[in-house]
């Protein structure tokens, strides 16, 4: 009997499926244990965030990629490496600032909200903000900065999923940060 | 199609999260029951939404036995990339399914350190098997022991109607 896991792309999809479930097993117990879609966004926010501190470790040991030597490398790297590995899409990066700061990704389709479909009372519920604090997290660890927003969801009836991310600056010691 | 390290980073921070707002909303002997139940009844919904997906283009099993056959092998397989070691039974509705190096916490520890703290980790999991098997048709009581890190064992007992 054989332990190597099956590899079939069956195997993987169930494995999508398996990340994509759990996520709205999540997001539906943060709906019940908090009053109202700001604490919920916040919390994911947070989760995100703690996920994403330890995941450019994981990132880091298993892509070879290099030191980012401007913010245009590092949204080409996160499209096409990072959010190609981690969840099979890559996202186009347009949209750039004029000082160049600034930049879109654009998702045509998000892993995480197959099967989901947001109720009415959860109109301010940014379901897939988790994404927003991993980024956000990631790039910490990496002594960057940023802001990251959704400016466009799918689930809320737009045509694409946008993630806006905004360089705020370079972090030059390397405390830890206190988001725990 | 999500990597398979997504899920185990988002359950660690899942349990990381429950723990903390438990501990914030006032430390209780009785509440840290609810922990486990609450990461137990969310691994149930996904059990029940993987189990359906996965069996939707399968013919029905033939018996309890095949049930958890096919979960041990396939079902298991596919979460977590390996199979179930042993598996016994007392062919009256009990099982014991025996995975000698648990993926979610592999990365605790391998021995007895941490081991209070290890069925922290292994709710969902039995969430899992428990709601796979309601969607089946099998309504279970599903339990879990770790004596020796990373190895752990699923008691499964088959509720009689």
């Amino acid at each position: 009997m054989s332990r190597q896991s099956n590899r079939t792309t069956d195997s993987k999809k169930m494995n999508s499926e398996l990340f994509t479930l759990t996520y709205g097993a999540l997001v539906t117990q943060l709906c019940k244990d908090y009053e109202n879609d700001e604490e919920v966004n916040k919390q994911l926010d947070k989760m995100g965030y703690n996920i994403g501190v330890r995941l450019i470790e994981d990132f880091l040991a298993r892509s070879s990629v290099g030191r980012c030597h401007d913010f245009r490398e590092t949204a080409d790297v996160i499209a096409k490496v990072a959010f190609k590995m981690y969840l099979g899409v890559t996202p186009s990066v347009t949209n750039w600032s004029p000082a160049g700061d600034e930049f879109s990704l654009i998702l045509e389709s998000n892993p995480l909200v197959d099967f989901v479909e947001l109720p009415d009372n959860h109109n301010n519920l940014v379901y897939s903000n988790l994404l927003c604090g991993a980024l956000r997290g990631a790039l910490e660890m990496v002594q960057m900065a940023v802001d990251v927003r959704f400016a466009q969801d799918t689930l809320r009836g737009d045509s694409v999923t946008e993630i806006r991310m905004k360089f705020i600056k370079r972090i030059e010691e390397n405390l830890p940060a206190g988001d725990e | 199609m999500a990597d398979d390290s997504l899920f185990e980073f988002l359950h660690m921070e899942i349990v990381s999260h429950v723990y903390k707002e438990q501990e914030s909303r006032g430390d209780n002997d009785k509440e840290r029951g609810t922990c486990v139940s609450l990461l137990e009844c969310m691994g149930f919904r996904v059990g029940q939404g993987l189990i359906e997906r996965f069996t939707k283009d399968s013919p029905g099993f033939k018996d309890e036995l095949d049930v958890m056959k096919f979960l041990c092998k396939d079902f298991w397989t596919n979460i977590f990339r390996k199979q179930i070691d042993n598996l016994r039974t007392n062919h009256q509705g009990t099982y014991v399914l025996q995975d000698n190096r648990f993926a979610l916490i592999t990365q605790l520890s391998s021995g007895q350190q941490y081991l209070e703290d290890a069925p922290k980790y292994l709710a969902f999991s039995c969430g899992l098997l428990r709601g796979a098997l309601s969607n089946l048709g099998l309504e279970s009581v599903v339990t879990a022991e770790v004596s020796l890190m990373p190895a752990c064992k699923f008691q499964v007992v088959i509720q009689k109607a």
